[in-house]
């Protein structure tokens, strides 16, 4: 198993250091520069915007400025931003928590509606309850994000007034957020109401983000159970008379679970992309928005190393998927 | 399997096996809704200039922000509404479909073609040629594709023409590992060593006897892609990277009427309505494919 | 206030079921961006300047509440010597800087820190100069403070002498200018000391009407009321900074009363705003112009002949109509009419295809090609500059003359359209700084903008036009710049270097419960005089 893992982690390091280069170098394509864009409508003399460049470090060569990239990245140091001259790391660290538990209250939502429902539909494959929830669910993985997010906050926050139209907390709030997450915050603020307003403001992003994950689970859920209930196994449990419950909860559930949590684990990527949308709608301060924002201020620092800080997330989690998958399925390890 | 078999044509197989796909895929219902839907798409977009009532482009500078025809304040012109510069809703949404479709199969050619070239050199060769280009795939898997998009647009410049080769680059990893994996799988079988024997050149046996032996999943994720290209164009223009106004495109009409969500619910209903019809029968066209081509789940 | 206790006041509030307000008066603006930060000096971004330097920071000069004049700030009085070189300011006794967590001033403000919140910005040896890599001061290098000041003296605790190497008029309304708020040094030696000098730009310590609470990066900046303001106190106890980007979620905001008053609404939600009961709409003009600058030097739009020509063949009206919505007005001189020595005897070049046609055939000039410039983004003097060339496009085909437009990404419009060679009339904007003439003439008109990265885009050097300016930025006597700006603003109109197009008007919607509200012309956002009524 340790093996396993490091070379799962060795395989990784080209990767990731291919992920360095994308990143650094995307960022020095970039039409445009940060000195000009700074400048606005003023203008800057060549003398000023080549002083600046230096001052910045723009002007030497690209290969020393990414192998000072590298270096930098050793010692942890993401660099700063150019607009707001503050650590790269420290604004993602503070914005992160909000996308984190958006994702994740998004996640948690998909898997549990998502399964159940797959499950569900397989065991009543063709009634009526197995048409309409398939239907639904091409539906919602059919659906554009940014638009059903726009239906939803005409209905529930215009028409019905029931909940908020963006942010995270009621502005008749005010603590500490240590842990940065506002539904574990509020609870530890211990003022009576905060927790409901942190939960009224998420429900919304939390439900667009999860339609296209919860979609996808429950299809892949059901078409894993039908193949499960198909293998052999199965059919002999049930051949044996052990009640059809005890055979779909015991049997057929535990090994169809596999695929499905590789596919939940999947959909963190696709979260990430949702997230862009979601918080770009709901107003969400996370760091899908600090993205797009960046690109468009052409903040180098911020891009490379922001895309950097996602797409190293992204491979974490899709190598703690893989050693699950490992862990739970023997054979994968020794392929 | 019967002698008589062995003693058809080409030609028949061909028809048999097509006779067979169909007859498949009609017995889901869904694929075959989603299958008229989409050939009215086509139709639409192809004759929008005969159908839309209006140019997609013209002012009506004395009909701004006109309701649907069922509402108070409705004018008769004007079916869906207009916008808020006066402009008929109905058309630009009949004009955009040639958008969203051109968008669709524009970046799975695309993405089909340079997936398929780079799989089947991987899987051929083999060794480190196999090693650095599925690296390379890796490593643009790795970026949430949205957001890798978003950052090539931004490098390309914001337009339609570059958004789609952004989307296209985006997704043909996965052509190229589906090709990739197949071409593995294939290359030791005996009819490729045999037509190897015979004298077949690589191209032609990369591409005249391996790959038509693993068309079936990159049909499947053709259509996946073809959906999720009109989903991720129509993201880009809502974020102000895809096509630019006045262009029609759906989701480049959503941002502009994103100003009016309060004020006139039709201009941000319905662009967001035809995306989600036309993407949902895609799918619905997708999932009929595969369970037809696909005869492992044909059987569960 | 410590945040445990203040957490503790606002829960028993919410369990008592009283209603807040009574308690305390917190106003809710829903602002448009986040700050860059909280010290103004380093950033140029009006949203910076409201959350920084108008709300916890005060200057020497301040402008007056709602103009452009210069007023007494942190110096009570100043004297200027004969020959406009030496500026002695009187400071303010009894001006006591805010009490922060881990720092409580134990003195008022004296000229230490005066000569603190010049000297760094300008000496590159001052250790506060580059206190957090890669700051760099923008506005102290722009307005060329650094040539400008001499030296800096301390004549006693509350007398500063500043000597300029040049006479300059407007360096007045320069120092009440947000990047020459005064901060604290007794502040930034602790901060040293501690070696935590980042911290002056994340909590920061002036002597303003507000005083900093908190910030949530991206979602919220808390202020409450300086108690000890020097000037008129705040009549709201608590102000709130709800930061909104998007438009119409600040108006869905506002309707629901989420906050009180929101900057920059679209053009196209004003319909709502004045059908809303609950809702008032306050405008003013913009300290702004939009402009088509052509490139003097190459033909033929050398000739002046040719600029009028296409001056009086585009239709200004239908630009105002169809881009600003209403919400703006036609351009006729390079400076806002709300700024002093506006011209306004001065007449616009009329619509008038056919005199157009006949002054471009007389020019010699037929079936001219050229190129019209659009900015990618939107600009606060320019709601779409892409919708406006069209326009400008339909009007010039009416002439005989074929336009064609071409944009480039922002970053490299800007740069593109200071080169000398530009080939086409660019379309561009100004938004004034300190509302001294001089910023919108020199900066963008005179001889010494011209060049490569220069703000003068249509490279006009018109010597009597530049001498003028020279002239009227050594005199101090406002009667006498203003009628040399009135005759330069005639020189402008004679040789039209542009075609100006339009001055933005500044919409603020707010809560009808609202008092007090000053919409300043400079666009800043100030909170010290507003008041919730019931």
């Amino acid at each position: 198993m340790i093996r396993f893992i490091f070379n799962k982690l060795l395989y990784l390091v080209p990767t990731l250091l291919g992920i360095t280069i994308v990143a650094f170098g995307f960022v020095r394509v970039l039409p445009g520069d940060p000195v000009t864009l700074l400048a606005g409508e003023r203008g800057i003399s060549p003398e000023r915007h080549a002083q600046l460049s230096a001052q910045l470090g723009f002007d030497r060569p690209i290969w020393e400025q990414y192998f000072d990239f590298l270096v930098r990245l050793a010692h942890g140091d993401f660099g700063n931003s150019l607009v707001t001259k503050k650590p790269v790391l420290d604004e993602f660290l503070t914005l992160f928590p909000a996308t984190l538990e958006l994702a994740f209250c998004a996640i948690v939502l998909a898997t549990l509606i998502g399964v159940p429902v797959g499950v569900l539909a397989a065991i009543k494959r063709g009634s009526w309850f197995d048409q309409i929830s398939m239907t639904a669910a091409l539906v919602g993985f059919s659906m554009p994000i940014f638009w059903w997010g726009l239906l939803l906050i005409i209905f529930f926050s215009g028409t019905l007034g029931w909940t908020p139209v963006s942010g995270r907390m009621s502005l008749m709030f005010y603590f500490d957020t240590p842990t940065g997450f506002m539904l574990i915050d509020s609870l530890l603020s211990g003022q009576s109401g905060a927790f409901r307003s942190a939960l009224s403001h998420l429900v919304l992003p939390a439900i667009v983000l999860a339609t296209i994950p919860l979609a996808v689970i429950a299809r892949q859920t059901r078409s894993a159970m039908l193949e499960v209930m198909g293998e052999d196994y199965v059919r002999t449990a049930r051949a044996k008379g052990l009640p059809a419950k005890r055979v779909v909860m015991v049997h057929a559930l535990r090994n169809a679970m596999v695929p499905v949590i590789t596919t939940i684990g999947l959909q963190v990527g696709l979260l990430m992309a949702g997230a862009i949308l979601t918080e770009t709608i709901f107003s969400w301060p996370g760091v899908g928005k600090w993205m797009i924002d960046s690109i468009s201020r052409r903040d180098y620092p911020v891009v490379q190393s922001g895309l950097l800080l996602i797409a190293g997330m992204v491979m974490i989690v899709n190598l703690l998927v893989d050693l699950t998958y490992g862990f739970i399925n023997p054979r994968i390890r020794h392929k | 399997m019967s002698d008589t078999s062995l003693q058809l044509t080409d030609g028949q197989i061909r028809r048999k096996m097509i006779a067979d796909f169909w007859f498949d895929f009609r017995r889901n219902k869904g694929a075959v809704v989603g299958l008229c839907v989409f050939t009215l798409l086509v139709l639409v977009a192809i004759f929008a200039p005969l159908v839309a009532p209006h140019s997609a482009t013209l002012q009506y500078r004395d009909a701004l922000l006109v309701p649907p025809f069922w509402s108070d304040g409705a004018d008769p012109r004007f079916l869906l509404g207009t916008d808020a510069v006066g402009r008929d809703v109905l058309s630009r949404l009949i004009f955009g479909s040639r958008y969203s479709l051109f968008i669709g199969v524009v970046v799975v050619l695309v993405a089909l073609t340079g997936g398929i070239i780079l799989g089947l050199i991987a899987g051929y060769c083999g060794k480190w040629v196999d090693t650095v280009i599925m690296r390379v795939m890796d490593i643009i898997l790795a970026f949430p594709s949205l957001l890798l998009a978003l950052v090539l647009v931004a490098i390309l410049g914001p337009g339609l023409t570059n958004a789609m080769i952004a989307i296209a680059i985006v997704y043909q990893p996965h052509f190229a590992r589906l090709t990739r994996a197949a071409v593995m799988g294939e290359k030791n079988r005996e009819y490729v060593t045999a037509a190897r024997l015979a004298g077949a050149g690589p191209l032609r046996l990369m591409f005249k006897t391996i790959l038509p032996n693993c068309l079936a999943p990159l049909i499947v994720q053709a259509t996946l892609s073809f959906s999720s290209a009109v989903l991720d164009a129509a993201a880009l223009g809502f974020l102000g990277m895809g096509a630019q106004p006045p262009a029609p495109e759906w989701g480049t009409m959503l941002a502009e009427a994103r100003e009016f969500i309060l004020r006139a619910w039709w201009v941000v209903t319905f662009p967001g309505l035809a995306i989600l019809i036309s993407v949902l029968a895609i799918n619905l066209m997708g999932d009929g494919l595969r369970d037809a081509l696909d005869p492992k789940l044909k059987r569960s | 206030m410590s945040v445990l206790t203040r957490s503790l006041m606002a829960a028993s509030i919410i369990a008592l079921g009283t209603a807040a307000p009574a308690l305390s008066k917190t106003f809710v603006y829903c602002s448009e961006a986040s700050p860059e930060g909280f010290d103004p000096a380093p950033y140029t971004s009006g949203t910076t300047f409201d959350a920084a330097a108008h709300t916890v920071f005060n200057r020497l000069t301040e402008f007056k509440k709602g103009g452009t004049e210069v007023e007494p700030g942190l110096a009570e009085s100043w004297d200027v010597s004969d020959d406009g070189l030496e500026y002695t300011f009187h400071l303010r006794p009894g001006v006591k800087f805010h009490s922060v967590d881990g720092f409580t001033p134990t003195r008022e403000m004296n000229a230490d820190d005066v000569i603190f919140s010049f000297e760094r910005q300008g000496d590159a040896e001052n250790p506060w100069h580059q206190y957090i890599p890669g700051v760099t001061y923008e506005y102290y290098s722009a307005m060329e403070m650094a040539d400008l000041i001499a030296s800096i003296d301390k004549v006693d605790d509350m007398t500063v002498k500043i000597t300029l190497s040049r006479p300059e008029a407007p360096f007045i309304a320069n120092i009440a200018m947000p990047f020459m708020s005064i901060m604290s040094k007794e502040y930034a030696d602790t901060l040293a000391e501690n070696d935590n000098m980042a911290q002056m730009n994340n909590v920061p310590v002036g002597t303003g009407p507000f005083q900093f609470v908190a910030y949530q990066q991206d979602a919220v900046i808390r202020y409450k009321k300086n108690a000890d303001y020097w000037g008129t106190a705040p009549k709201i106890d608590d102000l709130v900074f709800a930061i909104t980007p998007e438009a119409s979620v600040r108006l869905q905001r506002l309707q629901a009363n989420e906050c009180q008053l929101m900057p920059y609404p679209s053009p196209a939600d004003l319909e709502t705003v004045r059908n809303d009961d609950n809702l008032k709409l306050d405008h003013q003009p913009g300290l702004n112009v939009a402009y088509m600058a052509y490139n003097t030097t190459m033909a033929p739009f050398d000739d002046v002949n040719v600029r009028k020509a296409i001056n009086k063949a585009i239709n200004k009206d239908a630009i105002i109509d169809a881009v600003f919505q209403g919400a703006g007005e036609v351009a006729k001189n390079p400076i806002p009419p709300t700024m002093w020595s506006y011209n306004d005897a001065i007449e616009d070049d009329s619509y008038d295809p056919e005199a157009a046609k006949q002054m471009l055939a007389d020019a010699g000039v037929e079936n001219l090609d050229m190129k019209i410039w659009a900015m990618p983004v939107q600009r606060p003097y320019m709601p779409n500059a892409r919708r406006t060339a069209e326009m400008m496009q339909e009007d010039l085909s009416k002439v005989g003359v074929n336009a064609e437009i071409v944009s480039y990404e922002w970053g490299e419009y800007l740069q593109r359209s200071t080169e000398v060679d530009r080939d086409g009339a660019v379309i561009m904007g100004w938004t004034g700084d300190n509302g001294d003439p001089d910023n919108f003439l020199s900066v963008l008109l005179s001889c010494a903008a011209t060049g490569e990265g220069g703000s003068n885009r249509s490279q006009w050097c018109d010597e009597e036009f530049s001498d003028l300016l020279a002239q009227a930025k050594q005199t101090t006597d406002q009667a006498e710049r203003t009628k040399l700006y009135e005759q330069a603003q005639v020189i402008f109109k004679e040789q039209a270097p542009w075609l100006t197009i339009a001055h933005s008007v500044q919409y603020v919607p707010m809560q009808k419960n609202v008092e007090g509200f000053v919409i300043s012309p400079l666009g800043d956002f100030t909170f010290e005089t507003v008041d919730l009524v019931d």
